[in-house]
């Protein structure tokens, strides 16, 4: 579906205007806090950024289906507005970026590598897949206790599908009903790998039938199908219905990182006519259209994202970096040496 | 099992490894049981014997054959508050969860900054002498014991089965219980009643010498027991330790003895190179040099990839009580 060919909000999906626009707040915000994280990259006062340009709009969709302090999110490293939306602040997020002492992880993780206890976000590492077993732990333990209206959300990317525990943890929520729901963002890149050389069969939902569990695919560039979606199989999950496979069509606008130059395996031609298919701004216009927002309140929340993450980014940086001493703390509990004496 | 006295059972390691999950499971709701062939079989070597029945499937689940996912989700469970007890059926089926072990379960802790824990007990029949071939009878610590995060715990006798496996599951941290399948069913001994916990990196001084020190663990231990009376009869008197965790491992217990008997002897079943008897040798080295009157010798299996299924081939792989006493001779004569 083209938003810009739609001519009305045709189904809300119960989202009322203020859902509405905070789902736009939230798509600004991940651009912004994107773009800031390659710019201080350039500047050179963080060796590494990674970026979620194309993401947008799904993961505004899929993190206003998520419950806060209810269920649980088990990210993978592009997923800075699902973050974002579960309840992460863009302090937290540059903290994260400069590394700083403050920081969730204490510096210690890669950039866009978030965990949150507090806020039902698993610790992940950059290996694919390997957070996919530890969220169907998580959807066990929801259900070993009996606590219903709960439900793990996990995510990958279209790569990570290749990967043998993806399989793993599909084949093992749908034989156990676990209260679980596996989004696939497919952007189409792992790193420089296209689809193509990844699968055969390019719609990643129709292994669903094969797992014995619902499978579904919806346009990754229209937040309120996403929310729809994402929503109907979390629904699904914490009423006892057990896990559903989703897969939302996308695109990776940037290089995979900092450190990567796509334009060595695609070519600018091609992302600019992706680009016309932008989900940021088709869903302003969208928003403005039906009287959701007005040019002058879109004027206003790009101020605010902006200004937002500038005092994030000031804030962020002026924390120290962890102490060299930091390196030993939090291996065990309590003091550790391999050899005991 | 018999019961000896009011105080203590005489138990096998099969028995003790079940007894003891027996119990943490009946003490703690939290904790359940996910392997292959852990539920109506009970287990290939009948651990978990009728505790399906007892327990249900929602604690004893019989997971599919994919080890990776035992256990990430086993990680995944303890993440969330559970006490989840892996089971990876050999120990040479353990690689596919390589990763899961190495890259994720011994960094929870670490790269959330303590947010997030990870209360695991992964338990593993290793090691041979039971016509395991290639498949079924590797010893895999050297792989692990290099990494920070991981507690590694390889015990010998029933009484350190029961105890070091309590610790294990009471452990806020990912261990790796090791079980030497040759001693499941050939060692006996007796194992206190109620619960008791041995703490982890404690080695056990199992029999006192004047004039070498032998470390091992394992099956092993039982061999240079053996070894070490052999050469009691002689006169020459061998001190023998059994480490029984790996990970943290016992600095103290191993310098006292070598500085005594001025003498070491490392015996394991695991490839030499690389071992765990080269760390060990590394730290008296560094520690103890100028105590020692004879040079640091290990008696560990060859530098082949794990024991064939012909006989002779796994002889050749496998130490003996009589090469193990042949080596003590040697070193107390030097």
């Amino acid at each position: 579906m083209d938003l810009n060919q739609r001519t009305e909000i045709e189904e809300r999906h119960g989202l009322t205007d203020e859902q509405l626009r905070a789902m736009f707040r939230n798509m600004l915000l991940q651009r912004q806090l994107d773009n800031r994280g390659f710019q201080l990259n350039r500047q050179g006062k963080v060796p590494f950024a990674l970026g979620s340009e194309g993401h947008e709009a799904l993961q505004a969709g899929a993190a206003m289906a998520f419950n806060r302090g209810r269920d649980i999110l088990a990210p993978y490293y592009r997923d800075l507005g699902l973050c974002l939306g579960i309840g992460l602040s863009p302090y937290e997020i540059m903290l994260s970026i400069f590394a700083r002492a403050p920081d969730h992880n204490g510096g210690r993780q890669f950039p866009n590598h978030y965990s949150s206890k507090a806020a039902g976000l698993m610790s992940f590492s950059s290996i694919l897949a390997a957070h996919l077993p530890h969220a169907v732990g998580a959807a066990y333990a929801m259900k070993y206790r009996g606590e219903s209206g709960r439900a793990v959300l996990a995510t990958c990317g279209d790569g990570t599908t290749s990967e043998g525990e993806w399989h793993e943890s599909m084949n093992f929520v749908a034989i156990h009903k676990l209260p679980f729901v596996m989004l696939v963002e497919n952007n189409e890149w792992a790193i420089s790998t296209p689809l193509d050389k990844q699968m055969a069969e390019p719609q990643i939902w129709k292994r669903a039938a094969g797992y014995g569990m619902p499978g579904k695919r919806f346009n990754g560039f229209d937040p309120i199908e996403t929310y729809a979606v994402v929503k109907e199989a979390m629904d699904r999950a914490r009423g006892g219905g057990g896990p559903t496979l989703i897969e939302g069509t996308c695109y990776r606008y940037l290089a995979h990182s900092t450190d990567d130059n796509d334009m060595t395996y695609r070519t600018r031609e091609v992302v600019t006519e992706r680009r016309k298919q932008d989900p940021v701004p088709a869903f302003e216009a969208l928003l403005v259209e039906h009287g959701v927002l007005t040019a002058q309140d879109v004027d206003e929340l790009r101020k605010s994202v902006l200004q937002e993450t500038n005092e994030a980014t000031d804030a962020a940086e002026a924390q120290p970096y962890p102490s060299a001493a930091d390196l030993y703390t939090n291996l065990y509990e309590g003091a550790w040496q391999p050899w005991q004496s | 099992m018999a019961v000896v006295s009011a105080n203590s059972t005489v138990m096998n390691n099969v028995e003790a490894v079940r007894a003891t999950l027996y119990e943490a499971l009946r003490n703690d709701e939290r904790t359940l049981i996910l392997g292959e062939d852990v539920g109506a079989r009970g287990n290939v070597f009948l651990i978990t014997k009728d505790f399906v029945g007892e327990f249900g499937e929602r604690r004893i689940i019989d997971t599919p054959i994919a080890e990776a996912s035992i256990v990430g989700i086993a990680v995944g469970m303890a993440m969330e508050g559970l006490r989840p007890i892996a089971e990876i059926q050999f120990a040479d089926f353990i690689y596919p969860s390589f990763n899961q072990i190495v890259g994720e379960a011994a960094k929870i802790r670490y790269r959330s900054n303590g947010e997030y824990t990870c209360p695991l007990v992964i338990r593993t029949p290793y090691g041979g002498g039971v016509r395991g071939a290639l498949s079924h009878s590797v010893s895999v610590e050297a792989l692990f014991y290099h990494v920070p995060g991981l507690k590694i715990v390889a015990p010998a006798f029933p009484a350190d089965v029961k105890g070091l496996l309590n610790t294990a599951i009471d452990d806020p941290d990912p261990v790796l219980f090791l079980e030497h399948k040759k001693t499941y069913r050939l060692i006996k001994g007796e194992v206190p009643n109620g619960h008791y916990t041995i703490p982890l990196g404690k080695a056990n001084v199992l029999k006192e010498g004047a004039q070498l020190t032998v470390v091992s663990y394992g099956l092993y231990v039982h061999w240079a027991l053996d070894a070490a009376r052999q050469l009691q009869e002689d006169g020459l008197s061998v001190e023998v330790i059994d480490l029984r965790s790996i990970r943290p491992m016992d600095k103290t217990t191993i310098l006292e003895s070598v500085r005594k008997t001025r003498k070491l002897l490392i015996v394991h079943e695991d490839n030499k190179f690389g071992g765990i008897g080269a760390e060990i040798s590394a730290m008296v080295a560094e520690e103890a040099l100028f105590d020692l009157d004879a040079p640091i010798r290990r008696l560990c299996g060859p530098d082949v990839p794990a024991m064939g299924y012909a006989l002779p081939l796994e002889e050749e792989f496998m130490s003996s009580p009589g090469a193990m006493a042949q080596a003590m001779r040697e070193m107390v004569k030097f």
